[in-house]
């Protein structure tokens, strides 16, 4: 990786320009040419040092329902209720944190409706009350990593 | 559930039927990303069957309505020497929280900061996810955040993440095609 590739990593995080030619303003901006960033970028998509580069949707004004929710889950049992919500289609992503509620994981349904049916499903399944955390307000979502 | 924006910025429109439908479509035909071609827009138009600059309006109406909040890479952090995240959780007053809010997901290292319900046996109401490339580095911005809340909040935590347990990224749902 060199420094232009660093920096169109981090310029890239920050998005394309909808301009009608965007990887031209892109070139002269970063002091390059079009396809030599195209190719570049194919090759950080490619190595897995990127691993996506497209429109970011907020599903959220779309329709769609989300939200986060924790388990306390005994600890002999950790392995066997991860198990359980990895085979659960609604369960977008899964973490474990190291706090007594300590697996925290993301629901991704199509209605506020299937997200309390979820959880109850999950309760029967593993006979654990989950912590339900929608959120109620977002002041900020953003990725930047900066290399 | 309470719409997604970001306090700064005004309410915006809803998106029409019609542009959530052409919306729809586009996130079908960039899921997987958006080609790495000279003109992107004219691809996008022709799969479309819209012009090249209906496309960009388009794109730029959805940029503006909040539906598509930038065409842009995703780094794999953890490539990128990122390792280290934590969930810092925070017990502020309720009054104080849209100023405390909006202060938290303005530094560059928080990447998501949101305010959740308080339940019983979970007294935090304000979330503010930071990344790092230490344990160090995460217990610092911890620290930043206590001083910028001050006597405001109450209690405070970081929850930090050991393992992935499950990672598909948020797929279309059925009832949405």
């Amino acid at each position: 990786m060199d420094d232009l590739d660093r920096r169109l990593i981090n310029r890239l995080q920050l998005g394309l320009p909808l301009v009608r030619q965007p990887w031209q303003a892109l070139a002269e901006e970063l002091d390059s040419n079009s396809s030599d960033l195209l190719d570049r970028l194919h090759e950080l998509l490619n190595d897995g040092v990127l691993t996506r580069f497209g429109p970011m949707f907020d599903i959220d004004r779309l329709g769609g329902a989300f939200t986060l929710a924790a388990l306390a889950v005994p600890e002999p049992r950790f392995e066997a209720v991860a198990e359980q919500l990895a085979d659960m289609p609604e369960v977008a992503h899964n973490y474990r944190r190291e706090h007594a509620w300590n697996m925290w994981f993301v629901l991704a349904c199509p209605s506020e409706q299937a997200i309390s049916d979820t959880l109850l499903r999950i309760e029967r399944l593993t006979g654990l009350v989950p912590l339900n955390l929608p959120k109620e307000e977002t002041y900020h979502v953003g990725l930047y990593f900066p290399v | 559930m309470s719409a997604c924006i970001s306090l700064s910025e005004p309410l915006p429109q809803a998106p029409a039927p019609e542009e959530t439908s052409l919306a729809l479509r586009l996130i079908e035909l960039t899921q997987a990303g958006l080609p790495l071609l000279e003109d992107p827009w004219a691809w996008l138009g022709e799969q479309l069957d819209l012009s090249v600059e209906s496309t960009l309006d388009l794109l730029k109406r959805l940029q503006a309505e909040g539906a598509i909040r930038r065409i842009a890479a995703v780094p794999n952090h953890y490539r990128l020497g990122y390792r280290h995240n934590g969930m810092t959780v925070w017990d502020v007053t309720d009054a104080d929280m849209p100023r405390l809010g909006a202060l938290l997901g303005a530094q560059p290292f928080v990447s998501h900061c949101y305010r959740r319900p308080r339940r019983p046996g979970w007294r935090y109401n304000l979330f503010a996810m930071v990344h790092g490339r230490s344990r160090e580095e995460i217990d610092c911005y911890r620290e930043h955040l206590r001083y910028l809340l001050g006597d405001a909040c109450a209690a405070e935590d970081m929850l930090v993440s050991s393992r992935i347990l499950k990672k598909t990224g948020l797929r279309l749902s059925p009832s949405l095609r």
